[in-house]
């Protein structure tokens, strides 16, 4: 019996919002997905200890504060070091394209700039937990 | 968890070798409407028990969409504080809307974080449906958390809220109509016929860490009468009856679903009902009868 697609959307950095991981969030339920959603400012080491409890597919983190440089890699790290780096780092925010592409290089999944379709996102998760 | 809660092969296995591995952890499940502020209370029960010394099992119960099987689990939004310590493992779950299943799968996990080193779980739900009594069910001690606001809906209740409660919380306690709401669950309760146990009524304000520590008294004093022989004995049975029953349904269903070619007479008798040459009554009965001989033969 295939599993459910479990997918943990945080907010990490300090910027103050959440309305665009909520508007992703929802789109995922929509989607079929079971969403974990843990709020606001979460340091890197609650991330990945959520995603190691809840048994996730997927690590979706949107960082609008411009730490991305320095979020993704931090928690990518801790997941390899707590066993899980098999699952899927993804996430979103106004990362400039370059950035994205030497993440990638570092091993984080594809990442997603403001304004792009939820279903690109969700799509991109769904094929990778196949 | 994963594997446990897919009902994946392996499941049984895994879960026959923790059974009983450690004594089973206390079950405490806490529900109530939505916003009662069930997260908030269960996070400051659990800082308060980890002070104590205590590791602790965290499930957190939302239900799954009707229409998309999707789901947010969003209970950890109000348990940051907890989130990095290593005493206490979280785990949300949705409901999926099987029958009976969600107290079955309730089961396992709880069964699980026994495995882990949990010496107390405590499993918030929804009370909005059937999930509040299946985790009932799963649950040692049951506290149903109402506020002010619910004071009108109060009258509404299910029978089955009120039945359920070990012990009612009053929280927000901080807004208008807390007493009234007391009084209210009071007079309501005196309507029950007397019970060896009479279920306490503990105001608390969630946000401010107040009535915490009455709570976990009251949940330590409803396990005392659990444990006296004259109840324990009978009631332990009991539960084992259900929590037995619910294994068999789940393991029998899902068994009889995944046989080949039931998935295919289920389209056919969809197609036969929605023509409307026969009754949904009847399409059932048939598929229950072709199940139930196919059960024997099957290879698997
Ligand atoms: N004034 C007041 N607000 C409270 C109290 N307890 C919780 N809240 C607030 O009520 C809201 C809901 O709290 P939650 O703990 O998320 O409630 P919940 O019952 O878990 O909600 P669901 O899981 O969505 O059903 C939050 O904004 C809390 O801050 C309280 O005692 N007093
Ligand atoms: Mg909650």
């Amino acid at each position: 019996m295939a599993g459910k697609i479990r997918v943990l959307v945080a907010k990490a950095g300090l910027d103050g919002h959440d309305r665009g991981a909520k508007v992703v969030a929802s789109a995922m339920r929509d989607a079929g997905f079971e969403v974990i959603y843990t709020g606001l400012h979460q340091t890197p080491e609650m991330i990945v200890q959520a995603a190691i409890q809840e048994d996730v597919d997927a690590v979706a983190l949107s960082i609008l504060s411009g730490a991305h440089m320095t979020l993704f890699p931090r928690v990518l790290a801790l997941m390899r070091e707590k066993g899980i780096g098999d699952v899927l780092l993804t996430g979103g925010g106004i990362i400039p394209k370059e950035d994205m592409a030497s993440l990638k290089q570092a091993g984080v999944g594809q990442l997603f700039g403001p304004g792009t379709p939820t279903t690109a996102i969700i799509d991109y998760i769904r094929g990778a937990s196949e | 968890m994963s594997l446990v809660e897919n009902g994946a092969p392996g499941a049984d296995a895994l879960l026959d070798e923790v059974y009983g591995a450690r004594p089973p952890a206390p079950r405490v499940g806490i529900t109530g409407p939505p916003g009662a502020g069930k997260s908030t209370l269960v996070a400051e029960m659990a800082l308060l028990l980890r002070r104590q010394g205590r590791r602790l099992g965290v499930i957190a119960v939302d239900p799954t969409s009707p229409y998309t099987g999707g789901a947010i689990l969003g209970d950890r939004v109000r348990m940051s504080e907890l989130s990095t310590d290593p005493g206490v493992f979280i785990r949300s779950m949705a409901t999926r809307g099987s029958l009976g299943g969600l107290a079955a799968r309730t089961e396992e996990l709880c069964e699980l974080l026994s495995a882990w080193g949990s010496d107390l779980t405590l499993i918030e739900t929804v009370g909005v449906g059937q999930s509040e009594l299946d985790v009932a069910q799963a649950a040692d001690t049951t506290v149903v958390v109402l506020t002010p606001e619910s004071g009108d809906a109060i009258q509404s209740l299910k029978a089955g809220l009120m039945e359920i409660a070990d012990i009612f919380v009053v929280n927000k306690a901080d807004h208008a109509g807390a007493d009234q709401l007391a009084a209210g669950i009071r007079s309501a309760l005196g309507l029950r016929a007397p019970a060896a146990w009479r279920p306490p009524i503990v105001k608390t304000i969630a946000t401010e860490r107040q009535g915490i520590e009455e709570l976990n008294e009251a949940i330590e004093k409803h396990r005392a009468h659990l444990g006296d022989p004259g109840v324990s004995e009978g009631l332990r049975r009991e539960k084992i009856r259900a929590r037995l029953k619910n294994a068999v349904r789940e393991r029998l269903l899902e068994g009889a679903w995944e046989r080949k070619g039931l998935g295919a007479l289920l389209d056919r008798a969809a197609d036969q009902v929605l023509h409307g040459t026969i009754s949904p009554y009847r399409a059932a009965r048939d598929l229950i009868e072709r199940m139930t001989d196919h059960g024997e033969r099957s290879p698997n």
